[in-house]
């Protein structure tokens, strides 16, 4: 492991601000909390875009995830009224082998960094993060993922617009009822 | 000390050892917890945590191939954030919950 005290500030807390985020989002009871420890840990990936050079990524990331994805989870949760505090937790078995199975996944990780015999110093190099040089190798050696991409944007939105469609049967029993009703 | 320099000190391993523990955080929520939305979110956090690791080896390498498909990810994420959340509504009205343990009709 890296000694702390060799690590620049700004990279610790941010690092600290993520990792506590990302543990909030995961330990929290009630999702709304969730959701927006998760905005805070967005912004500070974005930050370490900034940091990394990638200013255009970071970006994207705040308007993409924050901004869009985010949104659409808090108007999901409050649409159907899912912030209760009273979440089924599973049980402590369920815990401890979660718990277990994540300490080991972090373990082959570092233990496979630490091996590597080759550490990179080299600072990262301004330029490749701007929009100049990403939409030429976007537009030029990408150009077919691109499509694809828009493809299935496509795919997606009409598989969200039929699942989240009611059907007949269902409608005729609750809504118009409750049309009626009113 | 100038400005410059505090980030030139940055090792490319610290992002590496970041990316990993927001990866193992999010694992450990899609194992533990039940609520379908919170999985949703934590299959983010790990998308994220992916996403730094691309990003900090592409410009420590110079090159962009690694910031696009940073974007390609995002793409991805927000496809996949839309079909779930659509499955999620649509599980919700059937079962008014979204307990991810209520569905285990396949399980036999």
């Amino acid at each position: 492991m890296p000694e702390l005290s060799k690590i620049p500030w700004p990279f610790l807390i941010l690092s600290f601000i993520s990792i506590l985020c990302a543990l909030y989002v995961v330990t929290s009871n009630s999702p709304i909390r969730s959701v927006l420890a998760l905005i805070l840990t967005f912004f500070s990936i974005s930050a370490h875009y900034v940091m990394l050079n990638a200013q255009f990524l970071a970006i994207v990331n705040l308007i993409v995830y924050a901004g869009a994805i985010m949104v659409l989870f808090l108007f999901v949760l409050m649409l159907l009224n899912l912030n209760k505090e009273t979440e089924p937790l599973k049980s402590n078995k369920w815990l401890i082998g979660a718990a277990v199975s994540a300490g080991l996944l972090l373990l082959v990780f570092t233990a496979s960094i630490q091996t590597s015999s080759e550490h990179i110093m080299r600072h990262p190099e301004a330029g490749t993060g701007l929009v100049k040089s990403l939409g030429k190798v976007l537009f030029t050696d990408y150009l077919v993922p691109f499509e694809l991409s828009g493809i299935l944007f496509l795919a997606a939105m009409v598989g969200a617009v039929m699942l989240g469609k009611r059907d007949a049967a269902n409608e005729s029993d609750t809504e118009i009822t409750g049309r009626e009703e009113v | 000390m100038k400005p410059d320099s505090i980030f030139h000190t940055v090792e490319i391993s610290h992002y590496i050892y970041l990316s990993c523990v927001l990866f193992c955080i999010g694992l450990f929520g899609v194992l533990f917890r039940r609520n379908a939305i919170v999985l949703l979110m934590c299959i983010e956090l790990m998308l994220n945590a992916v996403n730094l690791l691309f990003t900090a080896f592409s410009s420590y390498m110079g090159d962009s191939s690694g910031q696009l498909f940073v974007f390609f990810v995002m793409v991805v994420a927000a496809a996949e954030a839309a079909v779930g959340l659509a499955i999620l509504v649509m599980m919700f009205r059937n079962t008014r919950t979204t307990d991810v343990s209520f569905l285990s009709n396949l399980k036999g």
